[in-house]
């Protein structure tokens, strides 16, 4: 180690953003718009879906056709990379508890893996305490954050109807897409016992966003988790970080892998130290304000692996509570077939990366034995065929009449086989509830004392449990999609799961909505960011991914963490004018 | 640019960014492994080479396999057999990439050519087309399969599993199938005639707040 020495970027800036998903990307992109100087950290590779391309490739272009892999866990054609593990990075868990952690190192991050759907919390959203007297409400209201979801709708684009819910406020829309033939069986069944379904409300153009020419409009393949060459979906890599680039005013440094925050003797930021994984030297680089946005669990990692004399339980940790509140949506799902689609005429029903409709939550938990809400997202027809295409035939075609009207016995060979496949085509579909679960300070992610990753840095540990409240919740996804399905005239094929499996009910971080490590407050003592996204106890260190979420709400959480990135952006921007930071 | 234009530009485009990626220049030596026309890391193209350099299954259980798969998805007056589709070869390059697949297949070949050798004294692809099918008779159907043949029927329906999916996976399995996207199009709904054979129709709002096309 006799060379061993930590290069200094010389060029200094104004701003330094870890991460470029949903949070770092939109704080690249307002940076970009004011014209401040920055620098944006990515710890995995350059990406752009125009020149990474997966999508519209046949599944007999990949030879495992389409499988995932241990480097993209949701299928060989995923625009995302890595996935619940990944080499030579570990975490751990406490406890016997389970926590799966997905991440995706490139440039984009995670919004290369999701489902575009962009819904807005609601006003209770903000104030479950007060509703429930579970967890803590917001320092802020649905009305700090509406105007900004609106300059996010407009900026990005989001399809959907007007509704006039209550709590699941419409945004600026978007015409959406008419609703596929499962889709319409499954409003008509739902509607009839009460259940609403409207248009889902999703992140892709269904026309062309008038005042921006880098993007087209959806051309219907279904494929947004590929990544979009015309850009017609949102991923933060082609819709916030490339024009932050060609704005000039901010560089990305790719392949950084950031060790921890450096701070001054006042206990200020003064920037970052790094690895960079192309050549493995190690660097800093220097900026008056550093914005983390790495992911809930990984801005909680930093912040705790940041110790210094002034900050000794980790930057803004005085009161512990970094780590900890962290949460995930709930998720279930049960699936079917539908008897009356066997057999069914072909015509091309890709439509948008997505369902075209979905199930906002409708009823009122005074009357129910669980708290917090769920959303239901449905989803079958006639896909794109890939691995896994017709497996456990056996247990369906000795189940129903062939195309002869006849039984027969399950499996077999041959040339009947061959016809059941053509004939089971597209009568399948599935439905899932994604709700949302309390904020508890004992689950939490801390660093673990004893086992660091490849590049010498300290690594995470889990510990979360699910409690009663989610268990019961998942119980009641059930039952309600058993509803569904029975009034579908479908038969249920899988995920009727009962109290032995917990109703189905996933593992903590199987629904990659996790927030709430970095939780804001207007108290120092009980929360980690002021309702600013700015640390309480490093005035130039701002954190605008998940974190700051002191509740995730039956909602998906990217259309919030970009209003509130938006957000404090706005707020970094005015202090640093008025040279408070 | 109109919309329809828009999507034929679209269409171009794509197809003659494949073709290019496809085609190598007079004189051009091919790798031995062929490129992979999707975006890959570095770590991805390494572990294709790595494993399309290995080989997994014998010969005699490629032959195996071969004959199995066209037993389970045979030419018939629609498409090809499961072979003709390159079947056997996404089952050997499967296996590898999964490598769980590799015992159940092995010992599932095994399994079924010492009870072969049992009945008629002959591995499976030795015996007479009447053999063969008796024997498949005795483990393609699960719930009428004897006690004594689990195992059998284990391995057959792992061989099914993996015979249908590459074949309806594979250009000849999805032009049989009929799967019509994976193409640029404007999603106007569910074609008239479907809608009527159903019974369904889209209500008055719906089609009022629904994207609409103007070409």
């Amino acid at each position: 180690m006799a060379d061993f020495q930590i290069k200094k970027n010389p060029k200094k800036y104004d701003v330094c953003i870890i991460g470029s998903g949903a949070g770092g990307g939109m704080a690249a992109y307002m940076m970009a718009q004011a014209g401040i100087k920055t620098v944006l950290l990515e710890a995995g590779p350059m990406y752009d879906p125009k020149k990474n391309v997966t999508q519209m490739k046949w599944p007999w272009e990949s030879p495992r056709r389409g499988a995932s892999t241990a480097h993209r866990n949701f299928g060989d054609f995923d625009a995302a990379y890595g996935g619940w593990s990944l080499e030579g990075e570990p975490y751990t868990h406490k406890d016997g508890t389970k926590f799966d952690w997905f991440r995706s190192r490139m440039l984009g991050g995670r919004t290369n893996h999701w489902g575009r759907i962009s819904l807005r919390f609601g006003p209770k959203d903000f104030k479950r305490k007060s509703i429930d007297g579970m967890g803590d409400d917001w320092p802020i209201g649905y009305e700090d954050v509406a105007p900004y979801y609106d300059r996010v709708d407009k900026l990005i684009g989001v399809f959907g109807s007007k509704e006039n819910l209550p709590n699941d406020p419409d945004s600026i829309f978007l015409p959406p897409p008419k609703p596929r033939l499962h889709e319409l069986i499954i409003k008509d069944a739902a509607t009839s016992i009460g259940i609403p379904v409207i248009p889902s409300r999703l992140s892709i153009l269904t026309k062309a966003l008038p005042d921006n020419k880098d993007r087209g409009a959806c051309f219907y393949c279904a494929q947004c988790n590929r990544g979009c060459q015309v850009y017609g979906d949102f991923s933060s890599s082609s819709v916030l970080v490339n024009p932050a680039i060609n704005s000039t005013h901010v560089d990305v440094i790719a392949n950084a892998m950031v060790r921890e925050v450096l701070t001054n003797d006042e206990g200020l930021a003064t920037g970052v130290s790094y690895v960079d994984k192309t050549d493995m030297q190690e660097y800093t680089v220097q900026a008056r304000v550093v914005i983390l946005a790495a992911s809930a669990c990984e801005s909680a990692r930093l912040l705790m692996n940041s110790k210094s004399a002034r900050h000794p339980n980790g930057i803004s940790n005085s009161s512990n509570i970094v780590g900890k509140y962290l949460h995930d949506s709930t998720g279930a799902a049960m699936g079917g077939i539908l008897p009356k689609l066997i057999g069914r005429k072909r015509y091309n029903e890709d439509g948008v990366g997505g369902m075209h409709v979905y199930t906002p939550w409708w009823l009122d938990n005074k009357n129910l034995d669980f708290k917090r809400g769920y959303h239901i997202e449905y989803w079958g027809g006639m896909g794109m065929p890939g691995y896994g295409f017709g497996f456990g035939m056996q247990g369906l075609n000795g189940k129903y009449p062939g195309r002869d009207g006849k039984m027969k016995p399950a499996g077999g060979y041959g040339a009947l086989l061959k016809d059941d496949y053509r004939y089971f085509y597209g009568a399948t579909f599935g439905m899932s509830g994604r709700g949302e679960a309390i904020a508890r300070e004992d689950n939490y992610c801390e660093i673990d004392p004893k086992v660091v990753d490849k590049f010498g840095i300290p690594v995470l540990r889990f510990h979360y449990k699910w409690s009663e409240e989610e268990v019961k919740q998942a119980r009641h996804m059930k039952q309600t999609f058993a509803e569904i399905i029975d009034k579908m005239g479908g038969v249920v094929t899988w995920g009727n799961d009962g109290a032995e499996k917990d109703y189905g009910l996933e593992a903590p971080g199987r629904i990659i909505h996790e927030v709430g490590t970095t939780r804001m407050g207007d108290d120092p003592k009980r929360s980690v960011v002021n309702r600013y996204n700015q640390a309480h106890e490093c005035k130039n260190l701002f954190v605008v991914d998940g974190g700051p979420f002191v509740s995730q709400a039956d909602k998906n959480p990217t259309w919030t963490i970009l209003a509130l990135s938006m957000r404090a952006s706005e707020y970094i921007i005015e202090e640093m004018k008025k040279q408070n930071i | 640019m109109d919309r329809r234009k828009y999507l034929k530009s679209f269409t171009v485009g794509a197809i003659g960014t494949g073709a290019l990626l496809q085609s190598c220049a007079p004189g051009e030596k091919t790798s031995q492994v062929a490129p992979l026309n999707h975006d890959r890391t570095p770590e991805e193209k390494a572990h294709y080479e790595k494993l399309m350099s290995e080989k997994f299954f014998t010969e005699h259980e490629m032959k195996t396999i071969t004959v199995l798969s066209d037993y389970i998805i045979p030419k018939d007056e629609t498409s090809g057999s499961a072979s003709e589709a390159g079947v056997p070869d996404f089952i050997e390059f499967i296996v590898k990439d999964m490598p769980h697949h590799q015992v159940p297949m092995r010992g599932g070949l095994k399994w079924l050519d010492l009870r072969c050798n049992k009945e008629f004294g002959k591995p499976f692809v030795e015996g007479s087309g009447e053999q063969q099918t008796a024997m498949l008779d005795q483990i393609a159907y699960p719930d009428q399969a004897k006690p004594g043949v689990e195992q059998g029927v284990a391995f057959f329906n792992l061989m099914r599993d993996l015979t249908a999916c590459g074949f309806f996976s594979s250009k000849m399995g999805i032009k049989d199938l009929g799967y019509m996207g994976n193409t640029p199009n404007q999603w106007d709904g569910v074609p008239d005639e479907v809608l009527k054979q159903y019974g369904l129709s889209y209500d008055q709002r719906t089609l009022d707040i629904s994207v609409k096309f103007d070409s």
